[in-house]
């Protein structure tokens, strides 16, 4: 016994929070392998991240929208043409942005963190005037609603496991993309030496804009599953970007593994938490403790082993 | 030779900004506007110490709203506890308590609350208490060689945390509202429109004071292993300076500006909340001190009044173009002015303004050469 639960009843807990943490789980996974590939490949802080991940979440929207209005049959399907189009609409704006301003700006960090906020203001509003200031919300398909029980104090909502899923295959894709490709391999050429990267070839300003628009379009992904758990509202990504940069940092900037493993922890312990705690307290003990680690070991997690 | 005639610009410099600011403004303003200006100057105590931490140290925190926000919170504790007496608080459940706090059922006054009945405590803790939480932060970052973006990024995730932890814990810090409702400095009405305008004087005396200080600091040596630290930090490391200990101390030295400045927010404004503590008012106070040029004491002060001016303005007309208009300036002055209004003036001003306050510098190569012989 503890707290007045019984031990079956902290199971049950633990199960059940434990899967609502993994639709946490994996927004801030996909969010987070954006920010990584973007932080951690190109060195470039993008504090609009967060309104990249809410431009995926209108377009989710706008396709729940424009299915149920012209094309009710085919409602139920909606969900997974919504994720190409919040991968697309993202990524190209991404490296629109990317060639417009970010690429003037390689050497010098700092200075992109503060212009990449103005971007983001700029989206917010240009999102008000677009979407409305209101709150909305996807209607989900039949089929994705509901749970299934596991046990008679254990249920687990379907469109948990559709995201995890989602969550699944983009990171196995990104993975491959970046290590067991060609043109994994001349992303992270340019990363380690762009001089020479150019050098033997490669067209680095094309990798540097094709990777920035990667990362804006997983981006558009998490805001595709945003839609399950949250509203979306034009400043909604704000909430969400310094959280996902604690991911990134606390998992190691350069890790895959690390990202993952980071992610999965935070959005766990949080989600646990909060079935005890406010989820006000919840957040602010995760997040005090993941920067007290970071002050403890600034490398993060897990650390590349990289000559420089 | 050129020291002095520097001096005696500078002193000029110091003068138009006491005469626009002591004189022009309060006689052409009305009392509204004017406290309007008071609250403007406030966030300038932040952008002097930015000035330091990331022009001069190239140091970016993005969690300067903490101590703002700290500064802030501790002068609103102790008028907080003077507006609640328990003759004024008789209709209360309990008394002698702040009133958000017998609204969460909350009973007794708590242990950090207690010295801020004191007003010397109170005035000390303005300072004090950003500057502890500074010493913290630097010490276990800096020592471990953390700069750059993390330390940004850090500084941001606790500015964050702050928030979510005022917010949080309604009944001890007011929640959202933040502490409202503040009347009476030791039992001097501070809402009246005279001691608004005596308030705005002090505001800018002290602003003065700390402007002295900041531009006593660049002068010195300590100024010149701040500049060397940001240019190339491991010489200075290799030269045997304790670069940790440097940034600690300008970073703390900033911290206790941004604490002063809140309070006399506080004071001019009559209430504290968490929205000015948390990510986006940092940001914007790196803003104001990039817009008037991360390297001028001087031009960050007219950079955050003319931002928050231009704020004020548009809010009042058209506040969507606002978001607007602020992105585009943060991508602005990145991209095209990197070193704010500060730098045009010294491309386009300064020639003109040296070659009328004398032509004793003929020869400003030669005049710098011998000014750096003579100082070693």
């Amino acid at each position: 016994m503890l707290m007045g639960y019984s031990f079956s009843d902290l199971g049950s807990i633990l199960v059940m929070q434990g899967f609502a943490g993994l639709i946490m789980f994996s927004v801030y996974l996909l969010m987070a392998l954006g920010l990584a590939i973007i932080f951690g490949q190109m060195g470039v802080i993008n504090m609009a991240h967060g309104e990249f991940m809410i431009l995926g979440a209108y377009m989710t929207y706008e396709c729940s929208r424009l299915f149920s209005a012209y094309m009710p049959g085919l409602f139920s399907l909606y969900f997974f043409v919504a994720i190409i189009v919040s991968f697309i609409v993202p990524g190209l704006l991404g490296m629109a942005l990317e060639w417009s301003l970010i690429r003037f700006l390689y050497k010098r960090p700092l200075d992109t963190l503060l212009a990449t906020w103005g971007i983001s203001l700029m989206l917010q509003q240009a999102y008000r005037s677009i979407f409305g200031a209101r709150e909305v919300g996807v209607n989900l398909p039949e089929w994705m609603m509901g749970s299934t029980h596991l046990s008679d104090s254990i249920e687990i909502p379907i469109n948990g496991i559709i995201v995890m899923g989602m969550t699944l295959v983009i990171t196995a894709g990104v993975y491959l993309l970046l290590f067991r490709s060609g043109w994994g391999k001349q992303v992270r050429a340019v990363m380690q030496n762009r001089a020479m990267a150019g050098a033997v070839g490669i067209n680095t300003e094309r990798v540097d804009r094709m990777t920035f628009g990667l990362g804006c379009g997983i981006a558009g992904v998490a805001g595709a599953a945003f839609t399950m758990i949250g509203s979306t509202s034009p400043t909604a990504g704000q909430l969400y970007i310094v959280d996902t940069f604690l991911v990134v940092a606390f998992g190691g900037a350069q890790s895959l593994t690390g990202t993952i493993a980071s992610a999965f922890s935070i959005s766990q312990t949080r989600s646990i938490l909060e079935f005890f705690l406010s989820g006000s307290m919840a957040q602010v003990i995760v997040l005090l403790s993941v920067v007290i680690i970071l002050m403890l070991r600034p490398q993060g997690l897990f650390v590349l082993k990289v000559r420089r | 030779m050129k020291s002095l005639l520097r001096d005696r610009k500078t002193a000029l410099f110091v003068l138009v900004l006491v005469a626009i600011l002591a004189v022009i403004l309060p006689l052409v303003l009305e009392p509204f506007r004017l406290n309007l200006v008071g609250k403007y100057l406030t966030y300038a105590f932040v952008a002097l110490g930015l000035v330091l931490c990331w022009g001069d140290a190239g140091i970016l925190s993005l969690g300067q709203g903490i101590f703002f926000g700290l500064g802030g919170y501790c002068m609103a504790m102790f008028l907080k506890l003077q507006a609640s007496t328990p003759e004024a608080t008789k209709i209360q459940s309990t008394p002698g308590i702040p009133d958000f706090m017998d609204w969460n059922q909350i009973t007794t006054l708590p242990w950090f609350w207690q010295p801020f009945h004191s007003l010397a405590f109170s005035i000390v803790a303005v300072a004090a208490v950003p500057m502890l939480l500074a010493l913290i932060i630097g010490l276990s970052m800096f020592k471990r060689r953390v700069g750059g973006t993390y330390f940004a990024i850090i500084t941001q995730a606790i500015a964050s945390i702050l928030t979510i932890l005022i917010i949080g814990q309604q009944g001890y810090t007011g929640g959202v509202n933040g502490i409202t409702d503040l009347r009476t400095l030791n039992g001097w009405d501070i809402r009246t429109d005279h001691a608004k305008l005596i308030l705005y004087f002090v505001t800018i005396a002290l602003l003065l004071v700390c402007l002295g200080g900041a531009h006593f600091i660049r002068c010195s040596k300590l100024g010149r292993i701040l500049v060397a630290m940001r240019e190339r930090e491991d010489r200075v490391r290799f030269s045997g300076y304790d670069v940790a200990s440097f940034k600690t101390f300008v970073f703390c030295f900033a911290a206790a500006m941004a604490g002063i400045g809140g309070a006399m927010f506080t004071l001019q404004v009559g209430f504290m909340s968490p929205s000015f503590v948390g990510i986006v008012p940092s940001i914007e106070m790196v803003i104001y001190c990039a817009v008037g040029g991360r390297t001028s004491l001087l031009g960050v002060i007219y950079g955050t009044l003319l931002v928050n001016w231009a704020r004020t303005s548009f809010s009042e007309t058209m506040p969507q173009v606002w978001m607007f208009a602020m992105g585009a300036l943060f991508v602005f002055i990145v991209v095209v002015l990197p070193g704010g209004l500060a730098s045009l003036y010294r491309t386009y001003l300064d020639p003109y303004i040296s070659r009328l306050l004398g032509s004793s510098s003929k020869a400003p190569v030669h005049a710098g050469r011998e000014a750096d012989h003579a100082n070693g």
